[in-house]
């Protein structure tokens, strides 16, 4: 019925088995940190009381998982019928991707057990910009997984639940570009908040906005990278003339970002602090200078034909668009009286053990589950 | 369906502005100044008044039931550097040069009294997604519950103050600030670092009289002697009072208009900052979050509105999308 067809191969490979060590050192910690609490494990204080797991893993983590959300877009609303191909294993990027965004929450919240509070209406607060995100992304992990249900249905010929689930599909696939709009730009208001705890150069009316087109060029970006990435890695023919034309998408969706990222410092007075050589003014310099990176190489239509310009420019914009994130909720955050933090041994353990999973699950499924487009079977090493 | 790059980006780059930013302009018709409570009460501390005898840290402590914090070398005394899950109030010493006159900023040093501001318009409050937090309506008291918390700590980023402090060292943590004694008003007490302090540097009462009071003593002439009211003004006050020489104040009620006012308004010798307090606009940073998204999400209409739209767009596309499948 699909295109789509496992991979096939052998699952317990040299780098899965280093993937499942990575995991297995996380969950030691994630024990201690439930039975210790927080401050056993972590180094977030009360001048930082989000740290990495909430910067990265839920943050800079859902962007790189919004390949689901701009394929979606792409080929369901804006009926592209060719990125079709892409769909599929964007999807089950971004099910790993919020699911373990989802799972790093729990780890962090300190009041885990009561979280079912945010679904109960009389603790809702509709003024929470964090009400609103938890549900909208508790909302997607859901939707995802029955996005992503005919993959498994088809896997186990369960034809008649497929036939049904495909009649109602519609609504969810609907909801699934909704609910990141929504999700994607909130996170980005969240940090409005911190008010002047947030150094200017961040702080401004436009992170809705800005959160959201970089939601939309990490989503653009990451399906192109891990196109390529699989395209040599599991030695399948590659997809170059779609992922230029989803190039030029991104080129546009990213000029658009630069110009309103660096309009709005200029025009707030604020360009000049960027030079002044502090850490964070630097760390503007390193994440601007990325994000540049890509729209120069992407502004030639030439060099998006190219697979390497254009896994190089890829890379450029997840890095560049992940700082923008993480600066956000971190480097650009600020408490003032003397706090400080950086990450301890336990909590970035606990983030790479999140990373293990998905790649571990990704590995699992392109290979089991009818994920990739087809193509002649060939031997796969990793 | 073909679409044009141009209708492409139109819809696009439109729907995403609609959605973003429909927000700042909206967001400024509703950022009117809250209004105080009905029975507002709070606290005016006064640092030219306070000796730093931290008679309102032990009261606190006890009428809290929080645990002392030390370390082998100051036991069996309470020494907490600042506020933290084990510490609501806290007195705490600027110091300069020599140290040799108080309320002075050059070689001089000053006390501050740091807690809860209970903010008229508090952004824990707004920002806590469970309404752990929340603003009595009736006296202003920013209080928390526990049952409702997840442990979020949002409510940190978005204090100006810094004041909420988290336990981090226990598996069932909370989220530990002042909640201004609500817990002895039913039982005719206030708060007890203002009925424990001797010097009327905390005074407990009706925030408009407060308020006054701050104003009077702004007017009066520094170095001459007048009465200080002690413990509590207002209809049930303490009637006690005390006479001191005035200080030499900073003609600033701070927290009378810092993000939008305050029930903990303060006075002082030396300027705010060196006290470690923020220099704050007159409108809480709430507001703009608050605006833009009550402007997206006011009776979920523009996200319902864009759903009908993608559901619209993906039937109308459905059938060319599944024949490119099937080719």
């Amino acid at each position: 019925m699909e295109n789509n067809k496992p991979l096939g191969g052998r699952v317990l490979t040299g780098p899965f088995a280093f993937f499942l060590t990575l995991l297995l050192i996380s969950v030691y910690f994630a024990f201690q940190r439930f039975a210790y609490g927080l401050g056993a494990v972590t180094n977030m204080n009360d001048g930082y009381p989000w740290g990495i797991w909430i910067a990265l893993d839920v943050v800079v983590g859902t962007a790189l998982a919004c390949g689901g959300y701009t394929m979606a877009l792409l080929t369901y609303a804006f009926n592209r019928g060719e990125y079709h191909p892409m769909v599929r294993p964007a999807l089950l990027t971004s099910l790993f991707g919020y699911s373990l965004a989802g799972i790093s929450v729990i780890i962090d919240i300190g009041r885990y057990w009561q979280a079912y509070n945010i679904i109960l209406p009389w603790h809702s607060n509709l003024h929470s910009v964090m009400f609103e995100v938890a549900l909208c992304i508790g909302a997607y992990v859901l939707v995802l997984w029955i996005e992503f249900a005919p993959t498994i249905l088809e896997k186990f010929k369960a034809d008649q639940l497929l036939k049904k689930l495909n009649r109602i599909l519609l609504v969810f696939i609907a909801l699934g570009i909704l609910l990141p709009t929504m999700h994607q730009s909130s996170l980005g208001t969240m940090m409005l908040m911190a008010g002047y705890k947030l150094s200017p150069l961040w702080r401004t009316a436009f992170l809705p906005l800005l959160f959201l087109l970089t939601a939309l060029m990490i989503g653009f970006a990451v399906v192109i990278y891990e196109s390529l990435f699989s395209s040599v890695t599991y030695r399948l023919p590659q997809e170059t003339p779609i992922l230029s034309k989803l190039a030029t998408v991104t080129f546009w969706c990213l000029l658009l970002f630069m110009v309103i990222r660096i309009e709005d410092v200029n025009l707030r007075g604020y360009l000049p602090l960027a030079f002044d050589g502090s850490f964070v003014s630097n760390m503007f310099l390193l994440e601007n200078s990325f994000l540049l990176t890509g729209l120069f190489l992407l502004m030639y239509p030439g060099n998006r034909k190219s697979p390497k310009l254009l896994f190089l420019a890829a890379s450029c914009l997840l890095i560049g668009g992940g700082l923008y994130r993480f600066n956000t909720y971190i480097t650009g955050f600020d408490p003032g009286n003397g706090w400080q933090y950086f990450p301890s041994v336990g909590e970035l353990c606990i983030t790479f053990g999140i990373v293990a999973v998905e790649i571990l699950g990704y590995m699992w499924c392109i290979k089991r589950l009818p994920i990739l487009a087809a193509h002649p079977p060939q031997a796969t090493t990793l | 369906m073909k679409i044009k790059r141009r209708d492409f980006l139109k819809l696009s780059v439109g729907g995403s502005l609609l959605m973003a930013t429909v927000g700042p302009t909206q967001a400024l018709a509703i950022t009117e100044k809250k209004a105080l409570p009905p029975e507002a009460v709070g606290i005016l501390y006064d640092s030219t008044l306070c000796i730093g005898c931290q008679a309102c840290m032990s009261a606190c402590k006890r009428a809290n039931k929080m645990p002392i914090e030390t370390d082998e070398a100051s036991k069996p005394w309470d020494t907490p550097l600042d506020l933290s899950g084990k510490t609501l109030n806290i007195i705490k010493r600027y110091k300069d040069g020599n140290e040799s006159t108080k309320d002075q900023e050059k070689d001089g040093y000053a006390f501050i009294k740091r807690q809860c501001m209970h903010c008229l318009d508090p952004s824990c409050v707004s920002a806590c997604p469970v309404s752990a937090l929340r603003k009595d309506a009736r006296n202003g008291i920013v209080s928390y519950n526990k049952d409702a918390c997840i442990g979020c700590r949002y409510c940190q980023i978005a204090c100006p103050f810094n004041i909420p402090k988290f336990q981090w060292d226990s598996t069932t943590p909370e989220i530990i600030k002042c909640q201004l004694c609500q817990h002895l008003l039913k039982e005719g007490k206030y708060a007890a670092c203002c009925s424990s302090c001797p010097t009327g540097a905390s005074l407990y009462g009706p925030m408009e009289d407060l308020i006054a009071e701050a104003k009077r003593r702004l007017k009066l002439e520094p170095g001459s002697h007048a009465d200080f009211p002690l413990n509590r003004i207002g209809a049930e006050g303490s009637g006690r009072t005390t006479s001191h020489q005035v200080g030499h104040y900073v003609q600033h009620i701070y927290g009378e208009n810092e993000v939008g006012g305050t029930q903990n308004v303060m006075l002082a010798g030396v300027s705010f900052t060196k006290l470690g307090l923020p220099e704050l606009p007159d409108e809480a940073f709430v507001r703009l979050a608050d605006g833009i998204q009550y402007a997206i999400y006011k009776g979920m209409a523009y996200p319902l509105a864009l759903l009908g739209a993608l559901i619209y767009m993906i039937r109308k596309g459905d059938g060319t999308s599944d024949n490119t499948d099937k080719s």
